[in-house]
């Protein structure tokens, strides 16, 4: 795993100094709510409805035992008790009081965490696929060059007044868990001629205009990465709008100028800026790269594991549902699902944490990953090891079998914390799971991406959603609608809207026609709600949700 | 004529502890919505929106909610501002849990 260097740690020590005295001097009246505004989103401070919320960064989604007992601690001692995971692969806490978050600050620090470029018209927290360095089908671990944009974007001149935020992503696998296609930039490792480089996707994002990336180069000499992403961020700052904030985001300027003009534009910078990396990024890498090599994996029979597969039934489940293919085929990856039916997704007590950081100290070769997806995972347990981390699991109500499957929901804080939200989404998503749960049908209809986000914003991310719901206010009332077909993997696609949003109440209903209509037209049971849908298109799937129209059309 | 006023109360968020504050009729704070000063006329709104804004030092997001008055106290419009009054849905956190 990275460990910070003296630079790194007297950074961040430096940062924390300053935002103490900002802190201090807010609370003395030296400094007005808009000369603080800006500096406490710096550092990760929000104001959200009822509390302040602090976001903290987990580069790339990765984390060891320590820091995952720390940010338990400080669940214990400034928050209440518990942490929200998220899908940008970071950890918010909901109730900070501001003469705390220093010291909070300074409780990060300590384990090599802090709260920087977790907000703000900047480079963010580079987010990566959550099985990097595990997953069987990758073809390279992108997380050093996700630390390597870490290290150079952070406080880089060119990126401190962007025209907004900027988000990019990196995956090192063919299947795409990192939605690289959703965000400013999406870089994914791809083979050519026995060479390794970077496919370069481009303008993806959600929000209220929601884009598929495109790709800009399909190959880039990994030796090229800095200078490229550089021009790109660049030809964005002169072009990307900053008279209007919906328009801000490179996806508004790739589509505003066509990919074909970015495109030559990019090139040309590129051309200017290359000889200007000397080499010092090549060996800043070599540096890096080493802290992500493999664990000393071990080797020991697999007769345990096999054993209780064939003998628990309740360990098959999770094992079918929660267990990954590793790279060594003696091992598996783990995810620990924070969607026990009808709990908050992505919460976890202070207790869960910690004895998850024990889990990732005993069996995991203290490793542990956040996903996108609001789960945490265990990148490296060996077989012979899983029997012991479910029934450890299991005390802690962290065995549910359920990801991928239609209770494994994406949900924003939504109005019960967000200060933007048009209405809520964490009741929703616990209201769907608890019903599908009882119906004791989620094994049965199989992969279903379900997303809830509580505003147009899109943070829980339903536009690439199979059903995405969208929470909206509509004359004081809370409407939820839905769309259907979206994907956040390679085939990525944007969702469509199937018709007019229905009340809290007449939503899981709705759902529960629509996933009785999939489960009535699917050709086999292999085949997908997406697929499904991709087969057959909205048609009969809006009828399920709207019977009444479809009768008043037969009438007609 | 002039244009109906609906009543309203002054709210924002205290600086230190964040959570939900309204203004009162002596111009403190309260946490408790039932102490919060209704204002039924809008030139009287425009002025003490003006002097809460002024309290940087307690008060953050300073800004005019809709309220109604009922026989057995005072009723927030939105359910943003029921929300804001409460707390969270999802735990027994925040105002509810006093
Ligand atoms: C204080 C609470 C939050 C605020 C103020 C906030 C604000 C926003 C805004 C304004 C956008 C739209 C950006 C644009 O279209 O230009 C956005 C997008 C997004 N946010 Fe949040 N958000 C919050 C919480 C979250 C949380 C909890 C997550 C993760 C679960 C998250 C992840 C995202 C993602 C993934 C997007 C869409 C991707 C994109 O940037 O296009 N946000 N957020
Ligand atoms: S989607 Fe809207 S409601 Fe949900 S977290 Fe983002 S800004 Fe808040």
């Amino acid at each position: 795993m990275y460990k910070y260097n003296d630079f790194d740690a007297a950074f961040v020590a430096e940062r924390n100094k300053q935002f103490r005295a900002q802190v201090e001097r807010r609370i003395s009246g030296a400094l007005s709510e808009d000369e603080f505004k800006p500096l406490r989103l710096m550092n990760g401070l929000y104001l959200q409805l009822h509390a302040y919320m602090l976001r903290v960064a987990v580069p790339y989604g990765t984390l060891n035992s320590g820091q995952m007992h720390q940010l338990a601690n400080i669940a214990q001692r400034w928050d209440k008790g518990y942490g929200h995971f998220t899908t940008r692969q970071n950890i918010q806490f909901n109730w900070p009081q501001l003469p705390d978050v220093p010291d909070i600050l300074d409780a990060l620090a300590e384990v090599e965490m802090h709260a920087i470029k977790t907000s703000g018209n900047t480079v963010r927290n580079v987010t990566a696929d959550h099985l990097s360095g595990a997953a069987a089908d990758e073809l390279e671990d992108p997380r050093p060059y996700a630390e390597l944009i870490r290290q150079w974007s952070t406080d880089h001149p060119e990126f401190q007044f962007l025209p907004r935020k900027f988000k990019i992503a990196v995956s090192g696998s063919a299947h795409d868990r990192a939605v690289i296609r959703a965000h400013d930039i999406g870089l994914r490792l791809v083979e050519k001629n026995g060479d390794t480089g970077f496919e370069v996707i481009v303008g993806g994002g959600l929000g209220r205009t929601p884009m598929i990336g495109k790709i800009l180069r399909a190959f880039l000499p990994k030796a090229d990465l800095l200078p490229y992403i550089e021009a790109t961020i660049s030809v964005w700052n002169l072009l990307g709008r900053r008279d209007n904030k919906y328009k801000s985001r490179i996806k508004i300027t790739v589509h505003e100028h066509g990919i074909d003009e970015i495109s030559k534009l990019v090139e040309s910078r590129f051309k200017e800026l290359r000889p200007s990396f000397n080499g010092a990024d090549q060996s800043l890498f070599d540096h890096i790269k080493p802290a992500f090599a493999a664990p000393a994996y071990k080797q020991h029979s697999t007769e345990l594991f096999e054993q209780n597969y064939s003998n628990d039934p309740v360990f098959r489940a999770w094992v079918d549902t929660n267990v990954t293919a590793h790279q060594n085929a003696e091992y598996g990856i783990a995810t620990i699902s924070l969607k026990a039916h009808g709990q908050t997704p992505g919460d976890a007590s202070a207790e869960q944490m910690h004895l998850i950081a024990d889990l990732a100290k005993r069996y995991g070769h203290d490793e542990i990953r956040i996903s996108h997806e609001q789960n945490i995972v265990l990148p490296h347990v060996h077989k012979s090891d899983l029997p012991a981390v479910h029934a450890s699991l299991k005390t802690a109500q962290l065995a549910t079998a359920n990801i991928g499957l239609i209770s494994d929901i994406i949900a924003c804080p939504g109005m019960d914390y967000c200060a933007l939200a048009t209405a809520r989404s964490i009741p929703i998503a616990q209201q769907i799971a608890t019903r599908f749960d009882e119906l004791k049908l989620e094994h049965d209809i199989g992969e279903l991406k379900l997303k809830i986000s509580g505003c147009i914003n899109a943070c829980g991310h339903h536009h690439v959603g199979h059903i995405g719901i969208l929470g909206l206010d509509r004359a004081g009332v809370e409407n939820y609608q839905i769309t259907l077909g979206g994907d956040a993997t390679e085939t990525a696609a944007i969702g469509q809207r199937t018709g007019p949003g229905f009340s809290a109440d007449d939503l899981l209903p709705a759902l529960e026609r629509l996933i009785a209509a999939y489960l009535d037209l699917r050709s086999e049971p292999k085949e997908t709600f997406l697929q499904t849908y991709r087969r057959l298109g909205a048609t009969p799937f809006k009828a399920a949700l709207y019977p009444e129209r479809a009768v008043r059309a037969n009438a007609a | 004529m002039a244009r109906s006023f609906s009543p309203k109360i002054v709210t924002a968020n205290a600086l230190i502890e964040g959570d939900v504050i309204y203004l009162s009729a002596d111009d403190t704070w309260t946490r408790d919505l039932q102490f919060a000063d209704v204002i039924t006329d809008e030139a009287d709104a425009d002025v003490r929106l003006i002097s809460a804004a002024s309290q940087t030092s307690v008060a953050v997001g300073v800004y005019l909610a809709d309220i109604e008055i009922h026989p057995d106290g005072l009723k927030t419009k939105h359910f943003r501002e029921e929300f804001r009054k409460l707390g969270p849905s999802n735990y027994f956190h925040g105002k509810q849990a006093g």
